[in-house]
């Protein structure tokens, strides 16, 4: 028999999030522990799985199909490509990480954070089954579902007095792009009825033979707008963005993790997944609007955080500009581009959560993310500047370091077809330095305030939580290899669904791209 | 009017009786119906005859013994129905028993039972209906009969015979069994609704704004009737639609105009009962003023019965002239949706609230009406249940949540702030619901909001299902704004005494939960084996209508 790996990996954490919740309200101390135990048993149990994947195998691996509601021909299937299964390992890396990091967080809540660590657990097993999920119907589910354990985390044990109002903006722009998709899921299986047998799983609908290949163009332009305008939303991309700012501002740093981290990636997987293979010729037709809302959101992302005084909301504002990279890998339809998305996906949660964690040590030490409130922090607290700092060229992209392979990518992907956009995107790199390395000097250099105590370094349990990150920052920096010999089958599959191929003569195109450039 | 109605009753029933011999009558078929309406006359007769003590236990065990035995029987004759048709035609061809009316009326019942414990929930503080209602309210003569503990234990024959019209209006198989059952339905709700214990005025006042309102649409639908008859010369159903289909069946020359006032009329009737805008304005009003377990219900059980009928009526004698009614419904599906949701935000009344989200709702079932198709009877039927068990849920909570002068319910918004922090478990399972009313995914909510823009869809509504959903989304953020307030705002200074759940509103609130969840995880179960598989309809090339029986 085999094992259904997928459905434990999803199980655990939803059984350990019901646990957690149903302990009694004075055993927080134990509630810390189960969780983390669970978390690392999932992390544990996904990496035997990933040890058993063939990336030469067949596209989608460890599936498991049973039907659910057989009325609307839907199913509980699951199943993960390369692309799919390196984010499922992030989320499942990620997780622990938020965990020890927010070991402390809530002691001050009335239920001294248990609720949070069960609202974690669940939204640990959404965010694995959203991406495993090879059903569109069960991907619609877990896509909206999902939006609660984060509201909650938010609105109940987030930061600050404007908590309320940004879960609420953060669940309503949600909730109303995810309507918006509900219509072209619907359409999806009205047509796939038309087609013949009405169905939502993934493997029927997408492809040359799949149901959806013979769709009036005009239609399948609608229902991709449906499925991007949501995905957009959740990416987040401008000018659909703003609640990304206020929502990671008055989270704590782990939700931001958790959300910018893991849970906006899902916008820019759908895409490539499901906007991209399910509807190739609208998403063809629709290259050019999303190239320039990706530059727009590229540079003016980088450009508003240049100008943020809230560490947490620059973060989510360098995002912002990421996120506009990973958009422009996507849709410029070479291979390159793609591997570089899919793999951008990746180091943007370490870079980032990286980042937020590190904030949020900060935020522990002295109560406010302001950047003013900080200055000299090197001097007292070495361990944690240096960890601040490394993250931070991260995500500038530093050559040696991983996010440089996928940004490098995006670039030579995006510059064999389109080499206008692939230059200006260039701009926020310039200005990634700018914002990073500044914030780092207002921070961390200077001379240390007077009137309060010297912040102190990491604790070994802050060092567990920001150090793999850390590790593996620099270790695909040097080594990306094991990373795009899972992702570039997957992605190489995708193109082929598609039907779309690399601009051949390289060389040529490189040439005549700079001329145009120039011009 | 009562006229022209007595004399249509005489040429459709004179015939049969006379050309057919005695009637012959399948009891069998009609027991629930049989068994509900019993038990209301055994009521009454406890009134006069059983001591003033024990008047309470026994109208209870009778209500809930009736209400249980029909459940059953409404089951059981799930297997009685011919395998191959839609269904039986019984009392002269004026019910159809048939699986939609099956599955209304297991609905209904289901629902009523709840609603029942809802009311049988006493003591004195708990008891939501007035001592004495004759009394005029503030007088010294309403005080004695609260200091004596005075009930009012007609209310249970009332809820049985109320229950009676709802079963029977589903099922009805002629417009004037239609419109007995819409009698029957409507006069104990009006007197229901004047029942409440506090504000007591405010209840009398819904209670009259309700007869008024109701009396008026009765005439409307009593009117498109005799229109109709004009225009088929009968007002059995499957005449009708014979008529409809043959184009007047030469009763009348050019008798169009006829038929299309009559479906109008005929509509606004019911279209009242359900509560689509413009005809919505009675629902706040009684929602509010009535007692709340009468207002759970009216909001599920007679939601559930009203669309019954409508569907039955606009699938079955009106089903040929899809084409004329549609524009029609349209419009009245996009006001509903868009105003109804839009008046809500402002709402300050959770009662008020419920009330406009009911109308919001009312608006989505009608999508599925407009689909005109098998999966749109399905999925209309399906959101109808989902819908019953999270509203009587949700009006349960409602009834638990006391201020704190007075002790009646806390129905302003603001005094529901932090009552996730002081009391967790209440405050999730109307967090629960509401969830499911904005159609969150892995709540019932969600799967109905699914089946009926998913028939929408299929039968090319796709603008309005766009509508549906922005509307959706406006409604999310009511919703969300009570969770909000009861989960992350701090306690008011003069919160509300929460009651602990008598046994019975605890399990109301438990069986809420639990339908919520489970149709919202997996509603395969109700969806493939109580509903008609629209995948066989197909097959057999049969038209929405033949999912009836005529």
């Amino acid at each position: 028999m085999t094992i259904p790996w997928l459905t434990l990996a999803i199980a655990l954490p939803a059984l350990g999030g019901l646990g957690v919740a149903l302990l009694p309200r004075d055993r927080a101390e134990t509630a810390k522990r189960v969780t983390l135990g669970v978390t690392l048993a999932t992390l544990v149990l996904l990496l035997a799985m990933a040890s058993r994947f063939d990336p030469s195998g067949a596209r989608l691996q460890f599936t498991e199909v049973y039907p659910w509601i057989p009325r609307f021909g839907v199913h509980y299937a699951l199943g993960v490509d390369g692309i799919a299964l390196v984010l499922i390992l992030l989320s499942a890396l990620l997780v622990p990480l938020v965990v020890l990091a927010a070991w402390n967080e809530n002691d001050d809540a009335e239920d001294r954070g248990k609720g949070y660590f069960a609202l974690i657990l669940v939204l640990e097993a959404m965010m694995i089954g959203v991406f495993a999920a090879t059903d569109v119907f069960l991907f619609y589910v877990l896509f909206e579902a999902m939006l609660i354990p984060v509201y909650f985390m938010i609105g109940r044990y987030g930061r600050g007095a404007q908590r309320r109002a940004a879960a609420v903006k953060f669940l309503l722009y949600s909730l109303f792009g995810g309507l918006l998709m509900l219509v072209s899921v619907i359409g999806v299986y009205a047509l796939s009825s038309g087609a013949g047998q009405g169905t939502f799983l993934w493997s029927e609908l997408a492809g040359p033979e799949g149901l959806l290949a013979g769709i009036d163009p005009a239609t399948a332009k609608w229902l991709f707008l449906g499925f991007f305008v949501a995905f957009a939303i959740k990416a987040p991309m401008w000018p659909v963005h703003t609640w990304l700012p206020s929502a990671a501002g008055s989270s704590r740093p782990g939700t931001a993790v958790l959300l910018v981290g893991v849970l906006d990636k899902v916008g820019t997987y759908g895409m490539l997944r499901y906007c991209l293979e399910l509807f190739p010729g609208a998403a063809t037709w629709f290259v050019w609007p999303v190239i320039v809302l990706s530059l727009v959101s590229i540079v003016y992302g980088a450009v508003v955080a240049i100008g943020q005084s809230d560490m947490l909301r620059l973060i989510a504002y360098t995002s912002v500009s990421h996120f506009g990279f990973i958009t422009l890998g996507i849709f410029a339809m070479t291979s390159q581009g793609q591997s570089g998305a899919a793999l951008y996906m990746v180091n943007h949660g370490f870079s980032t959560g990286a980042l937020f964690l590190i904030v949020g040590f900060l935020i522990a030490r002295r109560g406010s993310a302001e950047i003013a409130d900080y200055g000299g922090v090197q001097k007292a607290a070495p361990v944690l500047a240096g960890t601040f700092l490394v993250a931070g060229l991260s995500s500038l992209a530093l050559p040696g370091l991983s996010p440089f392979v996928s940004e490098f990518l995006v670039f030579v992907g995006t510059f064999t077809a389109y080499p206008v956009p692939a230059v200006i995107a260039s701009v926020g790199v310039v200005l990634a330095a700018l914002y990073i390395l500044w914030m780092y000097q207002r921070t961390m250099t200077g001379p240390l305030p007077q009137d309060r105590p010297a912040p102190r370094d990491l604790s070994g349990r802050e060092l567990w939580a920001v150090g793999p990150l850390i590790a593996l920052i620099v270790l695909f920096g040097l080594y990306p290899q094991p990373l795009l010999d899972v992702i570039n089958p997957a992605v190489e599959q995708t193109m082929q669904q598609i039907d779309v191929t690399d601009p051949a003569p390289a060389l040529d195109q490189v040439a005549g791209g700079q001329e145009g450039a120039g011009e | 009017m009562n006229h022209a109605a007595y004399s249509a009753l005489e040429t459709t029933l004179a015939a049969p009786v006379i050309t057919q011999g005695p009637p012959d009558i399948d009891y069998g078929l009609l027991s629930p119906m049989l068994v509900i309406f019993a038990a209301g006359v055994l009521g009454v007769l406890a009134e006069a005859f059983v001591p003033r003590a024990r008047r309470r236990v026994t109208q209870l065990v009778l209500a809930l013994g009736a209400v249980l035995l029909a459940f059953v029987l409404t089951v059981s004759l799930v297997g009685a129905l011919p395998a191959d048709g839609a269904g039986i035609v019984v009392a002269f061809a004026t019910v159809a028993v048939d699986r939609p009316t099956l599955f209304l009326q297991g609905t209904i019942l289901v629902l009523a039972l709840a609603s029942l414990l809802l009311i049988a929930e006493h003591g004195q503080e708990e008891s939501s209906f007035a001592a004495q209602a004759a009394a005029v309210p503030g007088s010294e003569e309403e005080r004695e009969h609260v200091l004596a503990g005075s009930q009012h234990t007609e209310v249970y024959p009332l809820v049985l015979f109320a229950l009676l019209g709802m079963l029977l209006f589903p099922a009805a198989n002629d417009f004037l069994t239609m419109f007995i059952a819409l009698e029957v339905m409507s006069l104990p709700l009006y007197l229901l609704c004047g029942l409440a214990r506090r504000r007591r005025l405010f209840s009398q006042e819904a209670a009259v704004k309700y007869f008024l309102l109701g009396a008026f649409s009765s005439a409307f639908f009593l009117f498109g009737i005799a229109l109709v008859y004009g225009y088929a010369g009968s007002v059995n159903f499957a005449d009708v639609a014979e008529a409809v289909a043959g184009g007047g069946a030469g009763v009348i020359a050019n008798g169009e105009p006829l038929l299309l006032a009559g479906i109008a009329l005929a509509g606004v009737g019911l279209l009242f009962k359900v509560g689509a805008v413009p005809f919505h304005n009675w629902k706040p009003d009684v929602y509010q003023g009535a007692p709340t377990p009468i207002t759970a219900l009216m909001a599920s059980c007679t939601l559930v019965a009203a669309f019954g009928a409508l569907l039955r009526v606009f699938y079955v004698p009106f089903g040929g002239s899809v084409w004329e009614w549609r524009p029609m419904m349209w419009v009245v599906a996009i006001l509903t949706m868009v105003a109804a949701a839009v008046i809500a935000v402002t709402q300050r009344d959770i009662k008020r609230l419920l009330a406009y989200s009911s109308v919001v709702h009312a608006g989505f079932i009608l999508t599925a009406v407009i689909a005109a198709s098998p999966e749109g009877l399905a999925g209309a039927m399906f959101y109808l249940a989902a819908y019953g068990f999270t509203t009587v849920g949700a009006f349960a909570v409602v009834t638990l949540v006391r201020s704190r002068e007075g002790g009646g319910e806390a129905g302003d918004l603001t005094q529901w702030a932090g009552l996730g922090r002081t009391s967790p478990v209440l405050a999730g399972a109307l967090g629960l619901f509401l969830l499911a009313f904005a159609g969150i995914p892995l709540t019932s909510g969600f799967i109905g909001k699914f089946a009926v823009f998913e028939a929408a869809v299929a039968a090319g509504a796709t603008p309005l299902v766009v509508i549906g959903v922005l509307s959706s989304a406006v409604t999310a953020f009511f919703y969300v704004r009570i969770i909000v307030l009861m989960f992350f705002a701090e306690p008011a200074e003069e919160g509300p005494r929460v009651l602990r759940p008598g046994g019975p509103t605890g399990v109301v609130i438990a069986v809420g939960v639990a339908a919520t969840v489970f149709l919202g995880v997996y509603p395969g179960p109700v969806l493939d084996t109580m509903l008609p598989q629209p995948a066989e309809a197909e097959v057999a090339g049969e038209a929405p209508t033949d999912m009836f029986a005529r």
